[in-house]
């Protein structure tokens, strides 16, 4: 039976115009949710949240994924595209033209981080796993304290009374937008270098694989997408400052990448949903608003105990869902696998060339 | 006419010396051996070769060009391509992808045709499936391409790494001890596939290995290596018979 359903799911992902029509209806949805306030303003936030984790997910889980890296500066790539960005529609352009230069804001912070993730791609050149993320560890450090030493971004204070930019339909556009340029560079001679960097550097060298160039490529394009990332957080919160961009950001976004699983874009954009939304479905007041039908008598008691302590509970299930996750799928849910749908049409099995029939594995 | 030139190679880590003086002319066309007690700079050879490592003197000249210096990748672009005494696969990728990105220097595309999968790209990647398809089929590994590399039986995963090599569109190919670990029978059909893509791609081989019945039967030139040193160089009936040679594989009195 559940073969049965499998194939018949397998062939409808093999459908070229299902992917598209999915995205086109998202993105219908996406401009009608704020248009006609379909959803209230929470629920909106929790799906702009989960569609710049999902951009930080991917982009993160190219170096760490897919390239084998252990990078730790996430947080601070996030940074610098969320300090740029927002500096640049403060200061320069005007408040006329706030809604549609506001992208090209955006833009700019992902390409001033993507020459800071060239920076980093640097080391990796002679230096790989634990030294590397050492050396990663020291460059969100570093974009830390400098941030909060120079006075004219606000020092330890940051930067409040960012123009609130940030909204679902253009989270969505950016979303698929990054996630489908990383995905085209995974499917692609570049990113099929950035795999055999993974299995083996040496043999990847010998094979004709330029390494260098391909690292300085992936890193720029992680950088550019957490940049972008950082430049819509920050016209979403309205207030940056250094200490939102510390190492536990640079945890959160690991998180998803390893409980989505490691090597694949499904795993990520899995793995950024379920850590965001999950971690707010955990809140007392969500949990309390979810289970209101309840009759009191069930409710109150609930909501006496439960509900209340909720706020400690979920610093417990989270890590602990984390922990079980890891120990059932090692390499996460998705790891190393794929959705059908994203794959291009070329590279999906059974191939379309010709096979020997009855010839299987031997 | 000379493809490879090696003059006066000399390798050492740190006080010890790998290779001394190590004097290579590889003739186009050419299938030479080379042999050697193990610890005797064979697989050194390969690696100064490709890059790998850099010669600490010396000079490697291919078609007239340096190639000490060189990053291995750029050493390959000069389609010299080789493989690896100890299988190093791509372990976890397919096998069709093991042979695809060796078509890496071959890919014509920028990064931003490939970011946006336009331009040139579907065209080039069509073409290296079809190719990396040919090769497999050469090598009879076809029906295993979406295969794990790392699932593939021994004998499978030397050929594939042969198949890899070629993809690179080698002129020279450096085989690294490519009967390790097989069977007589399997030896045979090694020799067979090494002189039929020898005559389909036109290539100058190279090639180490301490099964004689390969080497003494396929090679037509012979370098034996001791100590980092060659004790003598020249076709296998005038190696067989060399008491220099058979005093450093047997020891003193044999040679006698």
């Amino acid at each position: 039976m559940s073969a049965a359903l499998l194939k018949h799911w397998q062939r409808a992902m093999d459908w070229r115009w299902l992917l598209p029509v999915l995205l086109a209806g998202g993105l219908v949805v996406a401009f009608a949710i704020p248009h006609f306030r379909l959803l209230n303003n929470y629920v909106q936030l929790v799906l702009i949240c989960v569609g710049i984790n999902i951009i930080l997910a991917t982009s993160l889980n190219l170096v760490n994924g897919y390239m084998g890296e252990f990078s730790l500066a996430h947080a601070g790539f996030m940074a610098v595209g969320a300090y740029s960005s927002a500096l640049l529609s403060m200061k320069v352009l005007p408040v006329v033209t706030h809604p549609a230069l506001f992208h090209l804001a955006v833009l700019a912070g992902g390409l001033v981080t993507a020459l800071l993730g060239l920076l980093v791609a640097l080391p990796s050149f002679k230096v790989r796993g634990d030294y590397l993320a050492i050396i990663t560890l020291a460059f969100l450090m570093i974009v830390k304290s400098a941030l909060e030493n120079i006075d004219a971004v606000g020092g330890p204070r940051g930067i409040s009374g960012i123009p609130r930019l940030t909204t679902l339909p253009w989270v969505f556009c950016w979303t698929v937008a990054l996630v489908w340029l990383i995905r085209n560079f995974v499917y692609s001679s570049y990113g099929r270098g950035v795999l055999a960097i993974r299995e083996d550097e040496i043999a990847s060298d010998l094979m004709s694989v330029d390494t260098r160039r391909v690292k300085i490529l992936a890193f720029m394009l992680s950088a550019f997408c957490a940049g972008i990332a950082g430049a819509l957080f920050a016209h979403l919160l309205q207030f940056i400052s250094p200490r939102v961009f510390d190492i536990v950001k640079t945890t959160e976004i690991l998180i998803m990448v390893y409980l989505g699983g490691i090597a694949s874009i499904g795993g990520s954009i899995l793995g950024a949903t379920l850590y965001t939304v999950l971690l707010e479905l955990l809140r007392p007041s969500t949990v309390a608003a979810l289970l209101s039908w309840l009759p009191a008598v069930v409710f109150n008691p609930l909501n006496e105990y439960f509900i209340r302590h909720l706020g400690m509970l979920r610093m417990i299930i989270m890590p602990l869902a984390l922990v079980m996750v890891m120990l059932y799928w090692p390499r996460g849910i998705l790891g190393m696998r794929e959705f059908r749908g994203f794959i291009p049409l070329g590279d999906r099995w059974p191939p379309p060339a010709v096979r020997p029939r009855g010839a299987d594995v031997a | 006419m000379t493809l490879l030139r090696a003059t006066k190679v000399r390798h050492c880590f740190g006080g010890l010396c790998a290779l001394a003086d190590f004097n290579l002319d590889l003739r186009q066309g050419e299938l030479m051996g080379i042999i050697g007690p193990n610890g005797a700079g064979k697989t050194t050879v390969f690696n100064l070769l490709t890059g790998v490592y850099r010669a600490s003197e010396g000079s490697i000249r291919y078609r007239g060009v340096e190639l000490v210096g060189l990053t291995p990748h750029q050493i390959t672009a000069h389609r010299i391509a080789r493989t690896f005494q100890n299988i190093r696969l791509f372990r976890d990728l397919s096998v069709l992808d093991n042979v695809r990105i060796a078509h890496y220097s071959q890919t014509r595309y920028s990064p931003i045709e490939a970011l946006l999968h336009v331009g040139r790209y579907r065209g080039e990647e069509q073409r290296i499936i079809d190719q990396s398809r040919g090769l497999l089929a050469i090598f009879q590994l076809e029906h295993l391409a979406k295969e794990t590399a790392c699932n593939l039986p021994y004998g499978s995963q030397r050929r594939l790494e042969i198949a890899r090599a070629l993809a690179i569109g080698p002129e020279l190919l450096l085989l690294d001890e490519p009967a390790a670990g097989m069977n007589p029978a399997e030896i045979d059909q090694l020799m067979e596939l090494i002189g039929s893509i020898r005559r389909q791609f036109q290539l100058t081989i190279l090639l180490i290995e301490h099964q004689m019945q390969l080497v003494m039967g396929i090679c037509e030139r012979i370098k034996v290596l001791d100590f980092g040193e060659t004790l003598a160089e020249g076709p296998p009936e005038v190696i067989q018979n060399e008491p220099s040679v058979m005093k450093a594989y047997l020891g003193e009195d044999s040679a006698g």
